[in-house]
């Protein structure tokens, strides 16, 4: 079956991993711009950045017939320093119209601090402004129930987006239900430890139904597994769901939702 | 998945994660044990696999979340 990894940090990867996502059926990978582990010094850091996600990195994925697509933004982390933030965000627009460039991403929140709220609006304010699609980090462990509900404050605040342009990422037990009730897409990253398992994705895929519902791999430079998807496609299929369930997650819902950017093909 | 087939295909990993819950709080202990929050919030989060309740997932996540207040966006002056 063919499935598309719709948050996933190929820059960290290697073409070995391009290689294994092929072989496992992947087509199509989504990158949202995120933290490179270290604090980058100047805007012209993040424009040697977009530069490769538009340039290299969907050569890269080429090679193994995976076409690549990416999302800018300054991460949440990096979003503390808002002068930086706000020369990054006013540098996005030159970048917009490369071909692979599906949105403003991944934007959210960290530590829920009163900076990183104030970087956040200001990305949805560009989003709204470009008509750009929108992709949402929300925060990790003890800030996460706090951080989600804190976007889906702001994002109720910023009625030129339409909620059906929006994916709010990492959900879990606990922020899934807000979301998907109001109106947005959801996301669920299946990492080792943090996050969520394979199993527990196809729990709340029984619970809530497959609509708006996407699973991720968000694999990147930390423990992660780029391929991931697979994992929740095998324990979906071992449950004894239909191919066309698993098919409308993990290929059907990323299409539909990127498909309302022009630039997706 | 019928109750049976799921307790046929996850008693084991599931006998196995109590183990490891298990065998972790006794390193814990002989260690000398631990005075945190969080260790208290573990031991409630412990409780709730026990309460017969359902949406158990849910309520663990909770219990290890920082709270959400409705005023943040005036207290943080956003
Ligand atoms: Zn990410």
């Amino acid at each position: 079956m063919h499935y598309i990894d719709p948050h996933i940090h190929m820059v960290s990867r290697t073409t070995d991993d391009y290689e294994s996502l092929a072989k496992m059926g992947c087509v199509a990978v989504s990158e949202p711009a995120f933290w490179a582990g270290y604090d980058r010094g100047s805007a012209a850091g993040f424009r040697d950045y977009f530069e490769q996600l538009t340039t290299f990195e969907p050569k890269r994925a080429a090679w193994y017939g995976i076409q690549h697509y990416t999302w800018l933004c300054i991460n949440a982390k990096e979003a503390e320093n808002v002068a930086l933030s706000r020369e990054v965000i006013a540098m996005i627009p030159e970048f917009l119209s490369r071909p692979n460039v599906l949105g403003i991403g991944e934007i959210g929140l960290n530590k829920n601090t009163r900076n990183e709220a104030i970087v956040f609006l200001e990305h949805l304010d560009l989003a709204a402004r470009m008509n750009e699609l929108v992709l949402i980090h929300t925060p990790h462990l003890a800030d996460k129930h706090q951080g989600t509900r804190m976007i889906l404050d702001m994002l109720a605040g910023e009625t030129r987006l339409e909620r059906q342009r929006v994916l709010v990422d990492h959900v879990e037990e606990h922020t899934i239900r807000p979301v998907l009730e109001a109106g947005y897409w959801a996301g669920m990253t299946l990492y080792p430890t943090t996050k969520c398992t394979p199993q527990r994705a196809a729990d709340m895929v029984e619970l809530y139904g497959p609509e708006h519902l996407m699973v991720n791999s968000a694999g990147d430079w930390g423990p992660s597994k780029p391929t991931a998807v697979p994992d929740f496609m095998l324990e979906m299929r071992l449950r004894g769901h239909s191919e066309e369930l698993i098919q409308h997650v993990v290929y059907d819902n990323p299409r539909e939702f990127f498909g309302q950017c022009p630039r997706w093909s | 998945m019928t109750a049976e087939e799921i307790w046929n295909r996850d008693f084991l990993p599931l006998r196995s994660k109590i183990l490891e819950i298990a065998a972790t709080l006794d390193r814990l202990d002989r260690a000398g044990g631990v005075q945190s929050d969080l260790n208290k919030t573990l031991q409630q989060a412990l409780a709730v696999l026990l309460d017969g309740k359902v949406d158990r997932a849910e309520r663990v996540q909770l219990l290890f979340s920082r709270q959400y207040e409705e005023g943040w966006r005036k207290q943080l002056e956003v």
